[in-house]
């Protein structure tokens, strides 16, 4: 596949968003098990959000931290794009979006170890 | 007797990256189901894409059919896929574009090939029409000159679209043109809203009407690969989004 006409970061902002939102998509079915693991009785829940303490799943959470911040962000960037006046530095916004979830995902790292 | 330097013990001039004597050239030859060609062509330290083009087809091979007209970047006829990007080819200098001597130049993406480096500009043309690109006069040569004073924000958003020469690069470049035939594309979306600015215009609210459709500004996905790859540096993007408020306001307003 050819993507020399693609190799720019406003295109791969919108390959992110559109990524980031099939993830997210797939994570919340299980994110709502989880939680319907309530229903089950306390020791159950609790036996599942010990398993989230290991290392790797927070890693993981990181991530997602990093998708879910990247979608309301790159989201945000849209409907600014959309609906106020044009700007020429559309970029930027891309650069200050990566940089807002960036360091979401950073924050919940360093706040889980 | 002129004596040397002690001190200067270079022979040759220090050049970094020497350039190469020739170009590694491959040219799509063929129609949808051709291939590429390589061609060898002697590299020179001042020459454009179009040049390569233009001596393969004089001295290697008269069969190479391709496109252009003006060579100063006027007419938008030359355009082409230089090493996978969209480009206009007469002002792109080879030294900018040609890594390690290596050139592979293939028609424009999005629209039929008709034969080597041509294709069918037909839809690109026809879109023009079909997002109200023509200009509906309001008043005749006898009425007085339209004034409209230079600080009119109207004026400002129809400057910055109006010097689009045509030239195709923009819907080669565009996805939604890839994965959506019929999507009018950056072009046509662009003329539509100089002309939604332009204050002498009389089609109004009927051009936002051509533009709101499934096919029109709102299948944009502000990819901005237009605005990235536009020669003549407008921002196709901007229009849309200026048209994507305009519709949505004449939606609130029920006016499509």
């Amino acid at each position: 596949m050819n993507i020399g006409h693609r190799n720019h970061p406003t295109w791969w902002a919108f390959a992110l968003h559109r990524i980031s939102g099939v993830v997210l998509a797939l994570f919340l079915p299980v994110h709502f098990q989880v939680l319907a693991l309530a229903l089950d009785g306390e020791a159950v829940l609790d036996g599942a959000l010990k398993w989230s303490d290991q290392p790797l799943v927070k890693l993981a959470e990181a991530g997602l931290i990093f998708l879910l911040a990247a979608h309301l962000t790159g989201g945000i960037r849209l409907l600014a794009l959309e609906f106020l006046p044009w700007r020429n530095w559309q970029k930027t916004l891309v650069a200050g979006s990566m940089g807002l979830s960036l360091g979401a995902g950073l924050l919940f790292l360093v706040n889980a170890f | 007797m002129h004596k040397e330097h002690p001190w200067n013990t270079f022979k040759e001039p220090f050049i970094l990256n020497p350039m190469p004597k020739m170009l590694a050239v491959k040219i799509w030859r063929g129609g949808e189901d051709g291939r590429f060609q390589s061609y060898d062509v002697p590299r020179l330290e001042n020459q454009t894409v179009l040049d390569v083009v233009t001596y393969v087809q004089r001295k290697l091979d008269p069969g190479l059919s391709y496109r252009f007209a003006c060579r100063v970047g006027m007419c938008g006829s030359c355009a082409m896929t230089v090493n996978g990007t969209p480009r206009w080819t007469c002002r792109t200098h080879v030294s900018r574009v040609a890594e390690d001597g290596q050139l592979q130049i293939a028609p424009l993406r999005n629209l039929p090939v008709i034969k080597d480096l041509t294709v069918d500009m037909r839809d690109f043309f026809d879109k023009l029409a079909k997002a109200g690109g023509a200009f509906q006069a309001t008043k005749t040569r006898t009425d007085d000159f339209a004034k409209i004073p230079p600080s009119d924000p109207r004026r400002h958003h129809a400057d910055a679209g109006i010097e689009c020469i045509g030239c195709a690069v923009c819907y080669a470049a565009c996805d939604v043109v890839a994965w959506k035939p019929g999507y009018l594309g950056p072009a046509a979306l662009n003329r539509a809203w100089t002309l939604v600015n332009d204050a002498r215009d009389g089609m109004g609210d009927k051009r936002l009407s051509m533009v709101a459709g499934d096919d029109g500004c709102l299948a944009c996905h502000s990819q901005q690969g237009c605005q990235e790859h536009c020669p003549m540096g407008l921002s196709p993007t901007a229009a849309i989004a200026g048209l994507k408020r305009a519709v949505s306001v004449a939606a609130l307003k029920s006016k499509l």
